[in-house]
């Protein structure tokens, strides 16, 4: 294969990963941390499509494929949830959300 | 030349693949931040490319770049201007540190494994044919070997579409209590 090896991608993948749980960890915005799980899921569909290039099986992307849908689906309730709960004009900080009331 | 090239163009988008990253955690404006997740699903693309995956390059492109970042976009600029502090105004909490330290333990963990166990592994690449990673030769796989996968992603999506409609229909039926 020409350009870099597989492991190149493996560590950037890590690099990635890393990146998106500091954001999971570090920010309170509830918007900001799904768009640092899409980094996350993003990294982990890296990863897959590295790995079915290097064994030369397209599984892997078939599989990335699936997370792509899957990550659609949590965008899709986790931006319903939301904007749920800027209608009631909560603060958007999740160190202050502690109850699952309605 | 050729080799190089294709270097080059890694170098390239992994820089930017890094960038857009650290820039989508550090902004305080989500809409800045959504702004540049779509920089780092493109760079993602391009190297999706460079490893023959054309039809995930392009369904990445379509699918995040285009319908579900447009998605982000529009719920952020429903909700109107919600900067936050930035989360390292005022000194280090024992918050950051902690998380700072969890992430960097993660990562050697994740480098210390390829280095030791996997570095001879990772260098002997199968060699593929033209039509790997095309639309022809993923669709026969969805539809043979895992077509139970593609069946589920199915209903996922479902689910996922009548939770949205249930949890807007919700926050609706909350805003005209509180209005009335």
């Amino acid at each position: 294969m020409q350009g870099p090896d597989i492991q190149w991608y493996v560590v950037l993948s890590a690099i990635l990963f890393t990146t998106g749980a500091l954001g999971v960890m570090l920010r309170r915005s509830p918007l900001i941390i799904l768009l640092s799980v899409e980094i996350m899921l993003n990294s982990a569909n890296l990863l897959l499509i590295a790995f079915s290039r290097l064994h030369g099986r397209e599984d892997g992307q078939v599989f990335a494929i699936s997370v792509m849908a899957v990550a659609a689906s949590e965008v899709v309730v986790g931006l319903g949830l939301i904007v749920a709960l800027g209608r009631r004009n909560v603060d958007l900080d999740v160190d202050k959300l502690r109850t699952l009331r309605g | 030349m050729a080799n190089f090239l294709i270097w080059v163009v890694w170098v390239v988008a992994a820089f930017a693949c890094l960038a857009s990253a650290l820039a989508v955690v550090t902004f305080r404006n989500p809409f800045y931040s959504a702004l540049s997740l779509i920089g780092n699903l493109a760079s993602l693309a391009v190297l999706f490319l460079l490893l023959s995956g054309e039809f995930v390059a392009a369904g990445q492109v379509l699918v995040y770049g285009g319908a579900v970042m447009v998605m982000f976009l529009f719920v952020i600029a429903y909700l109107g201007d919600r900067s936050e502090d930035s989360p390292w105004s005022g000194g280090p909490s024992w918050q950051v540190v902690g998380a700072v330290l969890a992430g960097g333990a993660l990562l050697a963990e994740v480098c210390v494994v390829v280095g030791l166990k996997a570095g001879g592994l990772l260098s002997s690449t199968e060699p593929v044919g033209r039509s790997f990673g095309s639309p022809e030769s993923i669709g026969k796989l969805f539809l043979t070997d895992h077509l139970l996968a593609f069946e589920v992603t199915s209903v996922v999506l479902l689910v996922a579409a009548v939770g949205g409609v249930v949890l807007g229909a919700h926050a609706r039926a909350l805003e005209s209590d509180a209005g009335a």
